[in-house]
């Protein structure tokens, strides 16, 4: 079917202002959600579930996470990783310390917890901006990952601060297999970004794009600028708490605070801007860029390299990975600034036209 | 005169008259560290009127406005709008008590749709939060859409209908101007400022925003505080006129008697004239 809106009149504003406008693309999310809930399931494989699948989902709602936070309020963060961190510790916490409470109430927690603390060291944007900002977000990634090593009472006196997340059980039903794992986590995913998708087309979206794109002129407005910023941080690292239980207790089972280092908000940050900043599909995206690309890259250059009876070792395979991901990534971001959303916008723009651009 | 919804605001306010001062300004001094940028000035403005401050560049015009709006906060002197003093403020607090205003240098979102940038200029008049808004229904929603109603009126009004989904960054300079009128509009304020609204524009779309602004004083009933430079423009359109010279005030009264002060001929022509 062609891509295209005409003829389909908008006859109030409820019709105009709902959240997929064009009936195409209600089809096509519609189509996509029935095939990753249903579809999925039934062919892929244990190795797809928890080594891709999982990973994509859990990362792309962290990068959404500090998407809210740097995209549509502007303000630049460092401590993706610290505010994961912050989710997984607490989910495992109330879990542990907290007499038969369900699983997701524990999510739901760790997400208020990790909003609590976002809040917390988002204070100093209401002084500094831009890097400096960053560089005192770059406090909160170092200070957390030493008190989570530093009090082992976190982490319930286990050596070095790992935890091993518990079972995950609702309503008697256990998920203990990827496929159902797979399942929880794209269901919390959806439910998530749906409601960051309303967010940034409300009133609060635009309270935060206004505070990014010009912050004097909405403090004129009426928008206050405190509230405003922090509300921000608190949704974007209740975002990434979430994220990081999921991580916790559906990806990799048993975590350390080293592992929520500086390297993993760099790699968030980084899914932000090539994906898109200032949009919900960028995320899901820059995730499905920076974690596939590796993955493809390493299970085509192998038997590529044989194929024309090149004699490439593993390592000279991995370094040709590492080079065409660099340049990949150059390469997109030459090509669209603004990251893979703006293409995906511009293809649907010249879809619209398409066949007959005049 | 209260404000009126905007549709049917012609009807019920036909003819303006001047009522009650409503905002008055009383020794107002204002220094950056040691330059002044604003001594001893006072002045009021009457519910109704088109109120214009004039003068030469760095007079202190857009610090006074940035006084009445809470930008910056005066050393000296008292402000009583609406029967409230107050000393300092909150520029988002000014908004709430009904003082809208545009900038000089156009300060839209520019990320943001014309639409967008419209319905947040309305944001001193919706009160739902968060966790309404994450919903995507509800009363949050319903909200919404009974402002996204109020904004089409401004729209409408403005005749911008054909670039309601448009990012602002992409329109041309007058547009953004109009545009922005649009956002201060939107919040329906009591107490319009106005930077240099015709700075850089040519004539005809100068004379689209001059009757843009007699609209919004006749029909809405608007009060207006405006800068501008062209003296024509000020001359026709303001009842009073406020002339200010190295952050002093040098003149006060009807377009007539300042053109006829001596001081203001001499600040703007120079002595010897």
């Amino acid at each position: 079917m062609l891509y295209r809106e005409a003829g389909q009149f908008k006859t109030s504003f409820a019709e105009d202002m709902q959240i997929f406008p064009i009936r195409q693309d209600r089809i096509a999310i519609g189509l996509l959600l029935a095939f990753a809930f249903l579809g999925v399931p039934l062919f892929a494989s244990e190795y797809w579930f928890s080594a891709i699948l999982i990973p994509f989902l859990i990362f792309a709602l962290a990068a959404l996470g500090l998407n809210i936070l740097t995209g549509y309020c502007g303000q630049l963060s460092l401590g993706t990783a610290a505010f994961m961190a912050v989710g997984a510790y607490a989910a495992y916490n109330f879990q542990l310390r907290v007499e038969g409470i369900p699983i997701l109430v524990s999510f739901l927690l760790a997400g208020f917890t990790a909003a609590a603390v976002g809040v917390l060291f988002g204070l100093p944007s209401l002084r500094i901006k831009g890097f400096y900002l960053a560089v005192a977000t770059l406090a909160a990634q170092f200070f957390i990952v030493w008190v989570l090593t530093k009090f082992p009472w976190l982490s319930n006196n286990s050596s070095s601060g790992v935890i091993s997340a518990q079972k995950i059980q609702i309503l008697g039903f256990s998920f203990d297999t990827p496929v159902s794992k797979y399942l929880l986590v794209l269901g919390i995913v959806v439910v998530m970004a749906l409601a960051a998708k309303n967010l940034a087309r409300s009133g609060t979206g635009r309270a935060w794009m206004a505070v990014r794109d010009m912050d004097v002129a909405a403090q004129v407005i009426g928008i206050p600028l405190m509230h405003t910023k922090l509300t921000a941080f608190a949704v974007s690292s209740f975002y990434c708490g979430v994220a990081g239980a999921l991580y916790a207790f559906c990806y990799l089972g048993s975590v350390e605070p080293d592992g929520f280092n500086l390297d993993l908000s760099f790699r968030i940050l980084f899914m932000v801007i090539i994906g898109g900043v200032g949009s919900v599909l960028g995320s899901f995206l820059g995730a499905a860029f920076i974690l596939l690309l590796p993955i493809f890259l390493d299970s085509t250059l192998q038997p590529a390299a044989q194929a024309i009876g090149l004699p490439f070792s593993n390592a000279t395979v991995s370094h040709i990975q590492f080079m065409v991901f660099g340049a990949l990534i150059m390469f997109f971001l030459i090509v669209e600034p603004h990251g893979l959303t703006r293409l995906w916008q511009i293809t649907k723009e010249k879809l619209r036209l398409w066949p007959f651009p005049h | 005169m209260q404000m009126n919804q905007i549709g049917n605001a012609a009807v019920e306010t036909a003819g303006r008259k001047i009522g009650e001062v409503i905002l008055s300004l009383e020794h107002i001094s204002l220094a950056f560290g040691g330059v002044k940028a604003l001594t001893d000035i006072s002045f009021d403005v009457r519910e109704g009127e088109v109120r214009a401050i004039i003068g030469p560049n760095g007079a202190g015009k857009s610090s006074m406005l940035n006084v009445i709006n809470g930008v910056y906060h005066p050393q000296q002197g008292r402000i009583v709008f609406h029967g409230r003093e107050r000393r300092a403020m909150e520029p988002h607090k000014a908004a709430r008590q009904g003082i809208a205003r545009t900038f000089q240098n156009i300060a839209l979102f520019k990320g943001m749709s014309v639409l967008d940038n419209l319905m947040t200029g309305r944001v001193t008049k919706m009160h739902h939060g968060l966790f309404a808004h994450m919903l995507g229904f509800g009363p949050g929603r319903r909200e919404e859409l009974a402002h996204r109603q109020k904004v089409e009126e401004v729209i409408d009004f403005l005749e911008i209908q054909h670039i309601r989904k448009t990012p602002v960054g992409r329109l041309p300079y007058g547009l953004q101007k109009r545009v922005e009128l649009g956002r201060a509009l939107a919040a329906e304020p009591s107490l319009l400022l106005l930077d240099e609204p015709m700075a850089g524009m040519n004539v005809e779309e100068k004379e689209d925003m001059c009757r843009f602004i007699l609209d919004v004083n006749d029909q809405m009933g608007t009060t207006i505080v405006l800068i501008e430079h062209d003296m024509g423009v000020v001359m026709d359109i303001s009842d009073r006129v406020v002339v200010l010279d190295y952050g002093k005030k040098i003149g006060d009264g009807v377009p007539a008697e300042v053109k006829a002060n001596p001081h203001v001929i001499k600040a703007y022509l120079g002595a010897g004239h």
